[in-house]
């Protein structure tokens, strides 16, 4: 019989394929892991954006890694609300994110850059708050682009939301 | 008209304003006037066929019919479709690409914020998601009808000419026939008045940064939520349908 605890450390292995630096728990959009007593895990996610195309591949991924490490059956529900949040990213995950090159989100309270303000974002590569927006979209829904202004270097950063 | 078939085809009428919108922008998709708006108006298109999606998901659901979303939004003809005749209107310029982005998005986000206190609690959810996406698209759509009204005088004259031209196409957005009266007696759907007020504020704010003349109310081109389309749809379903039509049940 897996527990529910053995789930947990079975999905810290399943990335978010566009972002492989972070797995589906640091990203926040686990909401609910049960274990039937037959064995049968359920596991419920949120999706990012609407339209991600990465939701499915991540319930397909779940269900793999699950499968393959012995639980006898295994669903993935989908779960619209609470919608998902940026503040669901959990400090390691958002460290990681800066690690591999992305500026993490800020806090959704900071949803200064909806009210025409620009938030303050730091460059991942070397650390300067001296950065503009080049466009609120970028390489994936959950992006914009941004640039520093030392470093010259172009970055994506996860948007609030 | 039973209670579950005006859920239906009131899901659907939202789930078709997506949908349409969405294929028209993807139809930039390597033809953006630069890199950063290629990937803009992708990115607007995925949030409105992502929203689509949960939407004819429901429908089929309430529908009760085993009709999923790919039935419904490939297996329909024109006359079946119930979005408004703005969405259908061709990309011309980029100064109409925006603005009938921005005409729709001073409507679905007001409606998307009054949707998430709808009694239907699904619908609710869609829209709690929607909110925060739409929030994005009004500042996209805005930032640039500002940037062109206020820009060169050719720029101000063709994003003068493209409200003049779409802005007929504006009342169909606020039509509440009985099937919606119906709707909003039982809290599922919000009262377009109050839609059509916060609408007017976004709109007058901006075209007043954009030095753009608001166009008179005259003529409206409605009819599109009872099945009644201008000639585009049709060449759009044509297009987005033919692989399901040409090969039926065919999957990736």
């Amino acid at each position: 019989m897996i527990t529910k605890d053995r789930i947990l450390e079975l999905l810290d292995y399943v990335k978010d394929p566009e972002i492989p630096a972070i797995n589906v728990l640091e990203l926040g959009v686990v909401r609910q892991v049960e274990v039937e007593p037959d064995g049968k895990a359920i596991i419920t996610i949120t999706p990012t954006y609407t339209g991600c195309p990465a939701m499915d591949v991540m319930a397909a991924d779940i269900r793999k890694e699950l499968l393959e490490a012995g639980v006898p059956a295994v669903e993935v529900r989908m779960s619209l609300s609470p919608a998902w949040t940026t503040d669901w990213i959990t400090e390691t995950g958002k460290r990681k994110l800066k690690e591999y090159g992305i500026a993490p989100p800020e806090k959704t309270a900071d949803i200064r850059a909806l009210k025409g303000e620009q938030p303050v974002v730091t460059c991942p590569q070397c650390g300067s708050t001296n950065t503009v927006m080049l466009s609120a979209f970028g390489s994936t829904a959950c992006k914009a682009l941004w640039k520093c202004n030392d470093c010259l270097e172009p970055f994506d950063q996860f948007k609030c939301l | 008209m039973s209670h579950q078939d005006a859920l239906f085809t009131y899901t659907l009428r939202q789930a078709d304003d997506l949908l349409i919108l969405s294929h028209r922008l993807s139809e930039w998709c390597g033809h953006g006037p630069v890199l950063e708006e290629d990937i803009a108006l992708t990115n607007r298109a995925l949030d409105h066929i992502g929203e689509a999606r949960n939407l004819y998901m429901y429908a089929g659901q309430v529908e009760g019919k085993g009709r999923d979303e790919d039935a419904l939004a490939y297996l329909r003809n024109e006359r079946q479709f119930v979005n408004t005749k703005l969405v259908e209107q061709p990309n011309g310029d980029y100064a109409h690409t925006i603005v009938r982005s921005f005409l729709f998005d001073a409507y679905h986000l007001p409606l998307a914020e009054a949707l998430t206190k709808s009694t239907d609690a699904q619908l609710a959810a869609i829209a709690a998601k929607a909110v925060k996406e739409a929030q994005y698209h009004v500042k996209h759509s805005s930032d640039w009808l500002i940037r062109f009204g206020d820009g060169t005088e050719e720029s101000h004259r063709r994003a003068q000419e493209a409200l003049d031209n779409l802005w007929t196409y504006t009342g169909d957005l606020f039509v509440m026939d009985e099937l919606h009266q119906d709707l909003v007696k039982a809290g599922i759907a919000p009262d377009l008045t109050k839609i059509k007020a916060a609408f007017d504020a976004t709109v007058d704010k901006v075209l007043a940064e954009a030095t753009l003349k608001r166009p008179a109310d005259g003529f409206m081109a409605t009819g599109g939520r009872q099945g009644k389309h201008s000639e585009h749809l049709g060449f759009i379903l044509a297009e987005m349908q033919y692989l399901q039509r040409a090969y039926p049940g065919a999957e990736w």
